[in-house]
């Protein structure tokens, strides 16, 4: 994969379908990219990301439906709550800001998809690349 | 282990064009625990599909991974594929490398590599899926329509004549909507309120159709088929069942304000009929321009209703909340028009000539304010020369609306021709960017207008309109001569467009429906799923889903019936078993997870001191799973292994 490489969870109804509309009107972005369809921003645990970062990507991303456009009423909301303690603890743990990234993308919003998507890709080349904890000596 | 195949679509050059396919296709025949993998150019069509199935036979596979298009496309195609060649259906998996690789990167080297990782995400998914059957639930036979115009009858008369029970929720005092309003309809000139007439009375008088008006919805819970509806009715003040419409009240009523059904042209009192038509055939007492209700200050009405021995008015009524349980809900809110006056350079508001296309509609209209005459509205003249600005605020996507409205091209060239029609010696003009007349006989009427008509087409923007000696001068640019032109006018008649009737936005987030850009409520699928909402269960008809003109609406609300009647066709409906499960030895008892589901699908075991969940009110969303604090929640095939596993599957 490009370096970068970012892991992106996005949710089925809003962000994963904003990104199927950036294919279907062919709007290009970085392949450095590669997403999990999850049923819902709310759905994502917090050990997912860290499990990413653990495995060496160099960036995470959380999308989901807009604040109250929740295809589940409150999942995203959920996710904020979560991700503002995991933002916590990453800042204590030494993980730039940039590594990991909240967003409210909507089903027709594949221009902000893109646009998040190539800012990344931006933000992470002016990091040192990832490394899997592994190969830490 | 399981035995995985891997089949990788072509889609003609849509995949294979920027994705190598064959190194795909061997690398992941390479992949553990892959039986097979082939490729297809079209995995969808029937020879594709046969592909697959007897790969699934002749190597016995247990589950499928087809790297295709999203899964938002074909992921029940292929579900059914395994299904029929006696795979359990929730052994497929999609790998998404069309919408999500082939068509969003140009790089072919980088764009394999890249479908590679998807593929390999998917096969170590599929790997631990569960076997599953969908869950039967039972349908209430019932549906909700929401918005009492054209789009909301049509749609409520083709489900109750099916034998189904409809509620029509109206949040004005009469059903009828927009197409009430007009005068005639292009491009027959049909009378619009007698072609609409006899539907609106048909709908009063069906058994099987109640209609709420002065109603909202205020709260939806549930899911497809089983919705829990409530719905908020302000005070009606006059029995619709007693009331023979003497008029008597309105008479004594001493409030007045400006009469919202012929655009504030005319007045209207605080208790009025909202048109001669209306169903039902009653007066509304609107409280709000009411002299005062509590305390009560005037009671006139009540006092003249009275003395001729009715009984209709109750000035104590109160709101009522009616509980609704139905299966199926239609979305037909309508339109209203953008407000002119943010329009500053045609002078809307300013000057009282300047009318919009509504309210020139009224005046055309024999029940409209002038009885049919056109009249200007400063000073009552019959005007000579009018000049019909289109695209009026549309179009702009810098400083007003951004799309066409569709409909304002036709109704333009009606209203020349009928202006035409009643003042046999004005002149009208028409500003206008692109005549767009697509549809049955439309293109004929606009040609008709300019011929007949003697009507004046200039295809330009209008820059300026003001005021000058009695009249409007309007200057604009013929862009086919390259001239500037001046036009000294009577009347202005802005082409406004059409905008989300106001509410829609909180009533799509009541209905869990998400909107567009513009407001305009989105349909599951723009080519082939316009008639739903993305949220199961709702279904979209008429101009809150996209400005469109009446035989679309129409069309629309009897496709949108049809979804809903296959829905309540039978008593009961299949629904996705990918919902929350918990393995009740882990779990602790905390209970983070109750108030965590919106849904209210968890709930503590008292006796046992544990959480449980009712599969049947779980949506499946996974926060409950995300909560557990021990690992005691998951959710059916999304389970917290599997996506671990797709993590690592991205990492080569």
């Amino acid at each position: 994969m490009s370096q970068p490489r970012i892991l992106a969870f996005l949710c089925r109804w809003c962000a994963y379908a904003g990104a199927d509309l950036a294919g279907t009107t062919r709007k290009h972005y970085d392949p450095n990219l590669i997403s999990i369809r999850v049923t819902c921003s709310g759905r994502i645990d917090p050990s997912f990301v860290l499990e990413a970062l653990e495995e060496g990507y160099d960036g995470v991303l959380i999308a989901g439906c807009h604040p109250g456009t929740c295809h589940y009423i409150s999942g995203n909301y959920k996710a904020l709550r979560r991700f503002t303690l995991l933002r916590k603890l990453l800042r204590q743990m030494g993980v730039p800001d940039e590594r990991v990234r909240l967003e409210w993308i909507s089903a027709s919003e594949s221009d902000k998809f893109v646009t998040v998507v190539n800012e990344m890709v931006e933000n992470l080349r002016k990091l040192e690349p990832a490394m899997p904890v592994e190969q830490h000596t | 282990m399981k035995r995985v195949g891997v089949f990788v679509c072509h889609c003609g050059l849509n995949i294979a064009g920027t994705v190598n396919i064959k190194e795909i296709t061997d690398a992941a025949s390479k992949t553990p625990d892959v039986v097979v993998a082939a490729d297809h150019r079209y995995l969808c069509s029937e020879p594709g599909q046969a592909l697959i199935k007897d790969n699934i036979k002749q190597h016995r596979l247990d589950a499928i991974v087809v790297a295709a298009c999203s899964p938002a496309m074909h992921e029940i195609t292929f579900r059914n594929i395994a299904r029929a060649a006696g795979l359990n259906r929730y052994q497929s998996e999609i790998a998404n490398i069309r919408e999500q690789c082939s068509w969003v990167h140009d790089n072919i080297e980088k764009a394999t590599e890249k479908a590679h990782v998807i593929i390999r995400q998917s096969i170590e998914k599929v790997k631990l899926n569960e076997l599953l059957d969908p869950i039967t639930v039972p349908v209430t036979r019932r549906a909700l329509i929401v918005g009492g115009g054209i789009a909301g009858i049509r749609a409520a008369l083709d489900v109750a004549n099916s034998g189904h029970q409809v509620y029509l929720v109206e949040k004005t005092g009469s059903i009828g909507g927009r197409m009430a309003q007009l005068s005639e309809t292009f491009p027959t000139l049909d009378c619009s309120i007698c072609i609409l007439g006899p539907l609106m009375v048909e709908a009063y008088r069906n058994p099987n159709i109640k209609i709420l008006r002065l109603s909202e919805v205020e709260e939806v819970k549930g899911f497809i088929g089983n919705f829990k509806v409530k719905v908020r009715q302000a005070p009606v003040y006059v029995d619709e069942t007693e009331c023979n419409s003497c008029a008597e009240c309105v008479k004594v009523c001493p409030a007045e304000v400006p009469n919202e059904f012929d655009s504030g042209l005319t007045w209207r009192k605080a208790i009025y009929i909202p048109f001669a038509q209306a169903v039902p055939p009653a007066y509304v007492l609107d409280a709000k321009s009411c002299l005062g209700l509590l305390p009560q200050a005037c009671g006139e009405c009540k006092k003249a209703c009275d003395k001729l021995g009715m009984s209709c008015i109750n000035l104590d009524a109160h709101p009522e909340t009616h509980e609704l349980e139905v299966g199926a809900i239609i979305s037909a809110t309508g339109y209203e028009m953008y407000d002119a006056a943010r329009l500053t350079e045609y002078g809307y508001g300013i000057y009282p000539d300047v009318m919009t296309s509504l309210e020139f509609e009224r005046m055309l209209s024999a029940s409209g304010p002038t009885s049919g005459v056109i009249r200007r509205p400063s000073d009552g003249r019959i005007p000579k020369e009018v000049v019909f600005i289109q695209c009026a605020g549309q179009r702009e996507p810098e400083t007003a609306l951004p799309y066409c409205s569709k409909v304002c091209c036709m109704y333009t060239a009606r209203h020349a021709m009928l202006f035409r029609h009643k003042v046999p010696d004005g002149q009208a003009y028409v500003f206008y960017m692109d005549i767009r007349a697509g549809g049955k006989g439309y293109e004929e009427f606009v040609k008709r207008t300019q011929e007949e008509g003697g009507v004046l087409y200039l295809r330009g923007r209008v820059a300026k309109v003001h005021e000058e000696n009695d009249k409007l001068v309007v200057k604009g640019v013929d862009t086919l001569s390259g001239k500037t032109v001046q036009i000294d006018a009577d009347v202005v008649v802005l082409a406004v467009g059409m905008v989300p009737s106001q509410g829609s936005r909180e009533l799509a987030n009541t209905l869990k429906a998400s909107v567009d850009e513009n407001g305009f409520f989105a349909e599951a699928h723009p080519k082939l799923r316009p008639l739903e909402s993305a949220t199961a269960g709702i279904f979209l008809a008429g101009a809150g889903q996209a400005p469109k003109d009446i035989p679309e609406t129409v069309a629309q609300a009897s496709g949108a019936a049809s979804k809903a009647l296959n829905l309540l066709s039978s008593p009961t409906l299949e629904r996705e078993p990918t919902v929350a499960r918990i393995v009740n030895e882990f779990c602790s008892g905390c209970g983070i997870c109750v108030p965590a589901c919106p849904f209210e699908a968890l709930s503590m075991n008292r006796e046992r001191k544990i959480a449980e969940v009712a599969e049947a009110l779980c949506e499946g969303c996974g926060t409950c799973v995300a909560s557990c604090p021990s690992g005691a929640l998951s959710l059916r095939n999304l389970t917290d292994t599997q996506i671990m596993a797709m993590i690592r599957a991205g990492r080569g």
